[in-house]
């Protein structure tokens, strides 16, 4: 538990009320974008400068009380939650644009601010941040960072480790450290690549320098509808075979589809269609034409009934408006979403995803696929309600068989959602205990007391002893 | 002592996995990542000091140390799937031998580091020597999805995984990547694939160095989408002017769009290189940066990258050097002393421009480091990461210099 003399120094570094530490308050912080994980934090802070965070960091290093890192709290992995003996700080007051350099396509921003908005910032000058997960309009390019985060059109242009190149961090015992360089190349060893999806366990980053990439010139959407799951996912091996790599190539099966079509969302896709699929192609409008008509004829090969071409911003808007709100879709099917993540090498797609659906039968349960079908990155997710615990123990059940099923096929357990808590029990799967042990030895060399999100992304009993570094900080 | 070290190798590996350097070293060459990681075991429970080496072609084999471990019988392509454009290689394996395979199956690794063809995987990794391609395809470590390693102490940690996209526990892999071996000893890599381009066409517009510049900007400006666009000293490019290379690849339409663009950047005579021409013009850049027993990079962007040629000019030279129009960087091969070369360190990070020595006989690179110049607390925090995974410090690798200059 937080004491009240910790909560009033609290204070003192941000003024009292940006500490919240009352029960009724603290509600908003129990959770985050996953349902099966709750928690009261012991307080909750709420800086308004990187200096502050400096300062609670320290206090915090001072009073061995452990933090969890906050963004937007939209992270699906349990990752932004943290115990009663634990102190939240969320960073969405950190949430300016620092500068932009137009010429070299860099931006420095605070950790809060929200992806879509860095990129509505710098559209006027034809600039745009490429990676644009589905809760792009609220989640901060901080939990970005921690994550990992990838998005639809992260397919051509990388997730967004590819798109951090300098970092100013805040260690857990309060030092301050700049990592990387303007330019990209990393200063040293690569540590904005090792600190780029650490979730919020290596630290907290209080300036991010970002790449950013022109606006494409040109740029087509073409949405295919397939009578088989199987020939929409073979059509997408098809296309990257020809060397063409699209911006984005999404899927949605018929459940995901039934979702969108009966909610407001309603985007005009073929209901009666097994799977439909989203292809978008951007780059200078002479070879998005011609691109596009090799796809086309590709997507019309491999078995789609009808394909639909877009190419204004609103027509494009209304064919992605379906995918874009799909989660939201969802929601309406039953009051709690287990947005589940992993990721099969691509050519595996078609038995996943006949896999996926044996698992749902035989558990008589719910699931929509929605998913970037380009890099095998699949999201089933389970509609479910909480309140029925057979319904929970059966959701549980078929998630351990879709991680293992997707391992089995070579894949990994989380493609951009991230291990947090929720992933724990299943990185056994991946890694054995000498390389979990790594792990942990990075971490305690960034955070010797294992105080920054203590319990998430690696199982430490399944962890082979790594001796500490020597004269690591204390 | 060699006698001892090549004895408890012979135990472990057998006559055939032990052999002596010409100096009479003791150098291990293990056909395993598990053979790896036992040599490095054994290395740290007797406290001796491991030389790494691949093919033998880029770090020359000159670390003092008690043996030599060579990748070199780890040249294994252990799979290739051209449905997910992912390939499993042994570190040894050389770069040209993975792309006569992958070219036969339609497929290619889009690196161009500098060097000779035959260089191992694992010291273009290690190293993360990027070439020209880096401006369209990204760093080294961009194709690298995971790694199996072996530490000082002989542990294999097996990092990352063989899909293209993983967030599964930390990234691991970035650090080995570019890590010059100072974190472990790669043994085996997932890379990623592409597939064949239809069209890879590679135009040379020659010139006054500032006038290309000025063209590679616009050519930025103008959203071209290069895979490469390279200004190249004329020594290196074996040209009597400085040259600017920009090479387009991907479909026909979209090459052919490219090419049209790029006619009227900078008024420059820009020349097509015939089909026959290109993978041989490339090699020779290629092979030019190693053209002297230096090899420096630098990162820089825009308007910095005449700036930090002047630099290079007036304090080394500039003989044989590229520069990424876009991708950031600066690569200067040559012979310098090394208080001449610690000077370069020093001005460029007076520029927040960091210096990385990719290539040097062993005393430059014992005193120099190839990193260097660190920002307040990184060397310590670089230092504790290598006490984590090489324990004993027994990978004789000078990550830093012994001139006390790692940290400014």
């Amino acid at each position: 538990m937080i004491g009240p003399a910790l909560v009033e120094a609290l204070g003192r570094i941000v003024g009292p009320k940006w500490v919240r530490h009352r029960r009724a308050e603290l509600r908003t912080y129990t959770m985050d974008g996953l349902p099966t994980r709750e928690s009261y934090p012991g307080a909750v802070v709420m800086p308004g400068t990187a200096a502050q965070v400096r300062e609670i960091v320290r206090l915090l290093h001072l009073t061995d009380v452990p933090f969890v890192a906050r963004g937007a709290g939209t992270g699906l992995s349990g990752g932004a939650v943290a115990d009663p003996d634990a102190v939240l700080v969320s960073l969405t007051r950190l949430n300016r644009i620092l500068s932009v350099d137009r010429a070299r396509r860099r931006a420095v921003v605070e950790p809060g601010v929200v992806n879509a908005r860095l990129s509505e910032a710098v559209a006027p000058l034809g600039l745009y941040y490429v990676p644009d997960p589905s809760s792009q309009s609220a989640c901060t390019v901080g939990g970005n960072v921690a994550e990992n985060a990838g998005g639809p059109h992260c397919l051509k242009y990388g997730v967004t480790t590819n798109h951090i190149v300098q970092l100013d961090v805040v260690l857990p015992d309060g030092s301050e450290l700049r990592l990387g360089s303007t330019h990209g190349e990393p200063w040293g060893p690569d540590l904005v690549g090792l600190f780029v999806g650490s979730e919020g366990m290596f630290g907290i980053a209080t300036a991010i320098t970002v790449r950013l990439e022109p606006l494409p010139p040109s740029v087509r959407t073409m949405l295919a509808d397939f009578p088989t799951v199987r020939a929409a996912s073979e059509a997408v091996s098809s296309v990257i075979a020809t060397g063409i790599v699209p911006a984005a190539m999404e899927m949605m099966d018929r459940a995901c589809v039934a979702a969108v079509e009966a909610s407001i969302y309603a985007a005009g896709y073929p209901t009666d269609a097994a799977a439909v699929l989203l292809v978008e192609l951007d780059g200078q409008a002479d070879a998005v034409a011609a691109e596009a008509d090799i796809v086309q004829a590709i997507l019309l090969e491999r078995g789609a009934r009808a394909v639909r071409s877009a190419s204004t911003p609103g027509d494009r808007a209304r064919l992605w408006q379906g995918r874009k709100k799909a989660f939201g879709a969802m929601g309406r099917i039953a009051p709690d979403l287990a947005v589940q993540d992993a990721v099969v090498p691509r050519s595996s797609l078609p038995d996943i995803m006949d896999r996926i659906a044996e698992i749902r039968d035989r558990h008589a349960l719910s699931i929509s696929n929605v998913f970037h079908a380009g890099d095998g990155n699949l999201h089933p997710n389970i509609s479910f309600d909480r309140r029925d615990a057979d319904v929970v123990r059966r959701v549980h059940v078929a998630c351990t068989e879709i991680m293992a099923a997707c391992v089995e096929a070579g894949g990994s357990i989380t493609g951009e959602h991230g291990v947090g808590s929720d992933k724990l029990g299943y990185m056994p799967l991946i890694f054995d205990a000498e390389t979990l042990g790594a792990m942990r030895a990075v971490r305690r060399v960034f955070d010797p007391a294992e105080r920054a999100n203590p319990g998430k992304v690696v199982p430490i009993h399944a962890c082979r002893e790594w001796r500490a570094a020597p004269g690591a900080r204390l | 002592m060699s006698d001892v070290v090549h004895g408890r190798l012979r135990a472990l590996l057998g006559t055939a996995g032990v052999e002596r350097d010409a100096a009479g070293l003791p150098r291990a060459i293990p056909d395993s990542a598990d053979a790896l990681s036992l040599v490095c075991r054994l290395a740290h429970d007797e406290g001796w000091k491991i030389r790494i080496e691949g093919q033998g072609t880029w770090l020359p084999a000159d670390a003092p140390a008690d043996l030599a471990v060579s990748t070199r019988a780890l040249d294994q392509v252990v799979s290739v799937s051209p449905a997910d454009l992912v390939a499993t290689v042994q570190a040894g394996t050389p770069l040209e031998a993975l792309r006569r395979r992958l070219a036969d199956e339609g497929m290619w690794l889009a690196l161009d580091p500098p060097g000779r063809p035959e260089r191992s995987l694992g010291s273009i990794m290690a190293t993360a020597t990027a070439g020209p391609l880096r401006h369209g395809f990204g760093p080294v470590r961009d194709h690298v999805l995971g790694c199996t390693v072996a530490t000082g102490d002989g542990r294999l940690v097996k990092a990352g995984g063989r899909v293209v996209k993983n967030v599964a526990g930390y990234d691991l892999t970035k650090l080995q990547v570019g890590g010059f071996g100072g974190f472990g000893i790669i043994a085996e890599a997932h890379l990623r694939l592409r597939a064949l381009p239809r069209a890879d066409v590679t135009l040379l517009a020659r010139g006054m160095r500032d006038a290309l510049t000025s063209a590679a900007r616009d050519a930025m400006a103008a959203e071209l989408v290069p895979a490469a666009l390279e200004l190249l000293s004329p020594a290196l490019a074996a040209e009597a002017d400085w040259v600017l290379a920009a090479r387009f690849v991907g479909t026909d339409a979209a090459v052919q769009g490219d090419v049209r663009r790029l006619a009227p950047i900078g008024n420059l005579a820009w020349q097509p290189l015939t089909p026959d021409k290109t993978a041989p013009f490339w090699s020779l850049v290629a092979r030019g940066s190693q053209g002297g027993p230096v090899t420096l990079r630098l990162g820089v962007l825009g308007n910095g990258v005449d700036d930090t040629i002047d630099l290079l000019a007036h304090d080394l030279d500039d003989n044989l050097l590229s520069a990424g129009a876009g991708s950031g960087m600066i690569r200067w091969t040559g012979d310098a002393p090394v208080e001449r070369l610690r000077a370069v360190r020093r001005a460029a990070a007076a520029r927040e421009i960091p210096m990385t020595l990719e290539r040097a006989p062993w005393p430059v690179r014992r005193a120099l480091g190839h990193f260097g110049a660190y920002r307040e607390g990184v060397g310590q925090l670089v230092g504790q990461l290598r006490d984590t995974f090489d324990p004993g410090q027994c990978l004789q690798v000078a990550l830093e210099g012994s001139g006390g200059d790692g940290e400014r």
